[in-house]
């Protein structure tokens, strides 16, 4: 199984075996609408290693991660779960360390942890600690995006910087001594989606945080959904130099690198403008802008304008990065 | 004398070439009577004369051909004495059958003597036309739109002929008989620049290029960027505009006379052949040229005109200029009016263009020695052999990087030209057109794919859609070999030989110094090159000093790591982590030491990288091959009889492996000058690459080789690798007209697939 890094053979691996398995179909969400009421609910399990990275750690990202995902079904997040997976021997210290920087996550974002559950196995049984939130929310009144509700027209807002957290945790685990810190971009995004809403209603007609897979798997995953093609241009998609400079030598492209706090939307052009407008308004989307087009074009091609004026095709990442050059 | 009445089939490359009007001179000659026509891609004969004459006239039909026809195949059948055609001979109207098999489209073919003359003669009524044309020359593939190839069924369709031409057309005896693209300044395309035309727009340009400036030109198969080749100005701009900043400019220069001022040239042979390609030559250090046009290199890339708008713009400026594809790096050559004054108008001084529409994307051929290196204008579409005919169309897509599509149609293949890198949004819809284009002009449907087990190259995503069963997956160096021994008919089983960059492997790492045991069905991997990681995957790739840190802290193991002989003087190591600098070096290290994003290749590719940056030759690479090309070329020049730097044979896992890491100890430390060292490591290279034919052949009794991959576009090693399995007594063949590097992939695939139906 080398799916570990999300993006394509993760995809396949959900659609040939999960789903198929559960019988379920229909786009791929982050969430899921209850039938018949404004519920949704999204659940997640965690198993970032090192649990603790610049930026954050274990808890705060399974919180983080959950509400996000509520999130992006333009849900109002009210109650979140808890559940860990303990390996024998992990230190007590380290633990509570872990739950008090989750409650902590709760807090800030306003949501309470209403139950949780725990259990302890053998040794070499887990790797340290895992931990799965699951999230209840309410859809916000005007809120209707979905994966597959991008229509040719709408307008490529991203909300911030991309690449900081994967690379962030890359370099916390493999100690690679880089020059610069770099800090992961965790951050609950609700608030920003409420924004969103408040000034777009029903025209933000897709949400998606680009968590494993990075911009390159979630614009592919919408594009696919939406069966439209997406075309973003490369300089306008802000990537911090520290970043630049880690996934330079890293051989990463940053479209490729997870993200835990910035959002893509495909919004009407008409209200672009408003939601771009309230997303800078809020500190999270301090630096969100215009990315890129939905276009007519062939069903789930998603392409980037480069630098010096042409196109390349912006695939989905397959497994790690194998070098296509001969 | 009862006079025997025979249908005649004549199969190849017949179609285009002035065969008809050949057959109408022998029939005339020797007073057989029938007509001739074009049916598919065959000319079909109709034949009535006495026994004698009638063998005659097939021998003649076969031997005498237009030179740039190729028959492959005569059919012959007795029709019956009712079926006896009246006397005299006629050329008839093409017919479009519905007989299934190949058929081939004619390639572009360089303006000929006659024509050349013509265009230069101010009594001729076509003097100095930019689109004079005959039987003998003129464009051909990049102007169809349909087989069989006639006048409406190509881009010249808009061009109804005046009386003149007409008459010129349907005259037997004249040289323009049924010559499809002919045209004259009464009926025929207009040459253009803004709002001038004709000679004003030939002026306008050869004005701007001879001030240095830059121009846009619509060639035969494509747009080129054109200027002063020794004006270094403006060979520095072009090469800012074209975002290319080394890889070297092909120069056109205006006569043979100008080759031999240039070069040292033995012969031009390839140089004035009707394929016109680019032949890369030995440079003359006082060519006179601007530095910026072939920086580092010990060849220049010439070619002579090969249309009649190369030969007005050529004589007017009587000196060598710059001609490359008009694109920037990356890009498909732009063929459309509209792209080129949208995408190259606001990077030149002006465009210099016509309204003879390009149909078929070509751009122009590479020759070195004998091989192809690129097989474009001139010398695509042409078929190539099938050793097993296949059982049903095949579509071969190729790999992602100098990409080509082939179909395999009956026991033939139709290579196409090369296009790019798939990753181009630009080349991967050019992709697509090709293989449709492909199909069409065969009149089939592929009905299998046959695709790179690569998971990431776009050409395997594309092949995904198709459903299972009907997808044939091969591996790249597989590929490699069998183009190599498709094109030479080898039958039986060979070893094969395939070094390149890198491809994915059937266990799912990198390979790319591969020795195998093949058939086209199969092969077993026997031998290959040591292992070492490329850190940062790509990154490594385009860094070839971070591929010589690959080496340097993660070669593979065999008891002689290369980071622990640090007792030994390492001069060339010192002045590598000096470049590279101490923080930056530490991150590979650790991200070999660690396994982060940095997978391992048996890569004779990567090890050519390695030992041009110890050398100091290239830190970074500008394009696909740099540091390669650059370390052959700072051997030009030296001995090859001098002693090779060490290299030892292991066993390991039941495969003979070259462990490169004493040659690149050798490389880290010899006093040599960087020259002789680099001559010395292909001579390493070479005789290790026949220690491992030699076990290959001991444990499999075989004794014909096959080399494949980009690494034998060098020269050097080729010639050494060649000579050296020669004198073992092995047979040893190597791509010639299709090229070794990832462009021969898709012809390697279909003779694989080909084979695998078989069942
Ligand atoms: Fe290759
Ligand atoms: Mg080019
Ligand atoms: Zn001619
Ligand atoms: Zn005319």
């Amino acid at each position: 199984l080398g799916h570990g890094s999300g993006g394509r053979l993760m995809a396949e691996l959900i659609d040939d075996v999960i789903a198929r398995e559960l019988g379920t179909h229909g786009p791929l969400e982050d969430a899921a609408l209850l039938d018949g009421t404004d519920l949704v609910v999204s659940t997640d399990g965690f198993v970032v290693t090192p649990r603790f990275f610049p930026g954050g750690d274990i808890g705060s990202l399974a919180v983080h991660g959950t509400v996000n995902d509520l999130a992006m079904r333009g849900a109002r997040p009210i109650a979140l779960t808890l559940a860990f997976v303990v390996e024998e021997g992990l230190p007590i210290e380290e633990l509570r360390q872990v739950t008090r920087s989750a409650a902590k996550a709760a807090q800030d974002a306003g949501v309470p942890i209403v139950t949780g559950d725990t259990k302890v196995v053998g040794r070499g049984a887990a790797d340290g600690l895992y931990v799965t939130t699951t999230g209840i929310g309410v859809r916000l009144p005007r809120a209707r995006p979905s994966a597959a509700a991008g229509v040719v027209g709408d307008v490529v807002l991203l909300s911030g910087p991309i690449g900081a957290h994967g690379t962030a945790i890359l370099s916390a685990r493999e100690d690679l001594g880089f020059e610069a810190e770099i800090v992961s971009d965790s951050r609950p995004l609700h608030r920003l989606v409420a924004a969103m809403v408040e000034a777009g209603g029903r025209d933000v007609h897709v949400l998606r945080d680009p968590t494993r897979g990075g911009l390159a798997s979630a614009l592919n995953e919408l594009a696919e959904a939406s069966r439209v093609a997406v075309e973003v241009v490369e300089d306008d998609v802000p990537v911090p130099p520290a970043v630049a400079a880690a996934c330079e030598l890293l051989g990463l492209d940053p479209f490729h690198v997870a993200n835990e706090g910035c959002l893509v939307a495909f919004v009407a052009p008409d209200s672009a403008p408003a939601v771009l407008a309230a997303m800078r308004a809020r500190p999270e989307g301090a630096q969100a802008r215009v990315v890129g087009r939905v276009l007519d074009g062939p069903a789930g091609r998603v392409t980037a304008r480069t630098t010096i004026g042409s196109t390349r095709i912006v695939d989905m990442l397959i497994g790690e990065q194998l070098p296509r050059i001969c | 004398m009862a006079r025997l009445v025979e249908r005649i089939e004549v199969h190849g490359t017949v179609q285009g070439v002035g065969f008809r009007p050949h057959v109408h001179r022998l029939a005339a000659e020797l007073g057989i009577d029938g007509d001739v026509r074009n049916e598919d891609g065959r000319v079909v004969i109709t034949a009535s004369g006495d026994s004698a004459d009638l063998r005659e006239f097939r021998r003649l039909v076969r031997e005498r051909s237009p030179a740039v026809a190729r028959v492959e195949r005569v059919e012959v059948s007795a029709l019956p004495p009712s079926a006896a055609p009246p006397p005299g001979f006629v050329v008839r109207e093409s017919r479009a059958g519905t007989a299934a098999g190949p058929r081939s489209v004619p390639p572009d073919l360089a303006t000929c003597p006659a024509c050349v003359a013509e265009l230069f003669d101010p009594a001729d009524r076509r003097y100095r036309y930019p689109f004079v044309n005959c039987t003998d020359c003129g464009p051909r593939a990049t102007i169809v739109d349909a087989l069989p190839y006639d006048r409406v069924r190509t881009s010249m369709r808009g061009f109804p002929l005046c009386a003149a031409c007409a008459a010129e057309y349907h005259d037997p005896s004249d040289r323009r008989f049924h010559a499809e693209p002919i045209a004259c300044p009464d009926c025929g395309p207009v040459l253009s620049w803004g709002a001038l035309t004709g000679e004003d727009a030939l002026h306008a340009a050869v004005t701007v290029i001879a001030d240095g400036g830059l121009v846009a030109l619509k060639g035969i198969g494509g747009y080129q960027l054109v200027c002063d080749a020794a004006d270094e100005t403006a060979v520095l701009r072009l090469r800012e505009v074209k975002r290319r900043p080394r890889k070297a400019f092909a120069v056109m220069v205006p006569d043979v006379d100008h080759v031999h001022r240039l070069s040292f040239a033995d012969e031009t042979s390839a140089l004035s052949s009707a394929a016109a390609p680019i032949v890369l030559l030995p440079r003359r250090p006082d060519a006179g040229l601007a530095a910026s046009v072939a920086p580092g290199l010990a060849e220049l890339g010439l070619f002579l005109p090969h249309s009649p708008l190369h030969h007005l713009l050529l004589a007017a400026l009587a000196r060598p200029l710059v001609v490359t594809s008009g694109n920037r790096s990356g890009e498909p050559i732009v063929i459309a009016d509209v792209d080129a004054l949208a995408t190259l108008g606001p990077l030149v001084d002006g465009v210099l263009t016509h309204d003879r529409p390009i149909r078929s994307r070509y751009d122009d051929s590479v020759v070195r020695g004998r091989a192809v290196l690129r097989r474009a204008r001139g010398l695509a579409p042409e078929p190539l052999p099938l050793p097993t005919p296949v059982r049903g169309p095949v579509l071969a897509v190729g790999a992602q990087l100098k990409h080509t599509t082939a179909l395999a149609v009956g026991d033939r293949v139709f290579l196409g030209p090369h296009t790019g890198d798939l990753a181009d949004a630009a080349t991967f819809t050019a992709f697509e057109e090709t293989a449709a284009a492909l199909a069409r002009t065969q009149g089939v449907a592929p009905e299998y794919v046959a695709h790179d087990l690569h998971p990431g190259y776009l050409s395997t995503r594309h092949a995904r859609h198709w459903p299972a069963e009907r997808r044939i997956a091969v591996q790249h160096h597989h590929a490699h070999v069998a183009a190599t021994a498709a094109e030479h008919g080898v039958r039986d089983r060979f070893i094969g030989v395939a070094y390149d960059g890198l491809g994915y492997g059937d266990d799912g790492t990198l390979w790319g110094g591969e020795v195998l045991l093949a058939t086209y069905r199969g092969y077993r991997r026997v031998g290959r090159v040591g292992t070492a990681p490329l850190p940062g995957g790509e990154s490594a790739v385009r860094h070839p000093a971070r591929m010589a840190l690959g080496y340097l802290y993660g070669a593979e193991d065999f008891g002689t790591h290369l980071d622990r002989c640090s007792d030994a003087p390492r001069a060339r190591v010192g002045e590598l982590l000096e470049r590279i600098g101490a923080r930056e070096a530490e991150v590979v290290r650790r991200m070999v030491a660690r396994g982060v994003h940095s997978p391992v290749a048996s890569s004779v590719g990567r090890l050519f990288d390695a030992v041009a940056a110890l050398l100091g030759l290239c830190d970074d690479a500008t394009y696909e091959g740099e540091a390669a090309v650059l370390l052959e070329a700072a051997a030009h020049g030296q001995p090859d009889t001098g002693p090779a730097l060490a290299w030892r044979l292991h066993r390991r896992d039941g495969l003979w492996v070259y462990d490169p890491v004493p040659t690149l100890r050798d490389v880290a430390t010899a006093t040599d000058p960087p020259a002789v060292v680099a001559a010395r490591f292909h001579a390493a290279v070479a005789q290790a690459t026949r220690a491992l034919v030699e076990q290959a052949a001991d444990a499999s009794g075989l004794h014909t080789v096959c080399l494949g991959g980009g690494v034998f576009q060098n020269r050097r090693l080729t010639d050494a690798v060649v000579r050296d399995l020669d004198d073992a007594g092995f047979e040893v063949h190597v791509g010639q007209r299709v090229p070794v590097n990832d462009g021969g992939i898709s012809y390697g695939q279909a003779a694989i697939a080909a084979a695998r139906l078989e069942g």
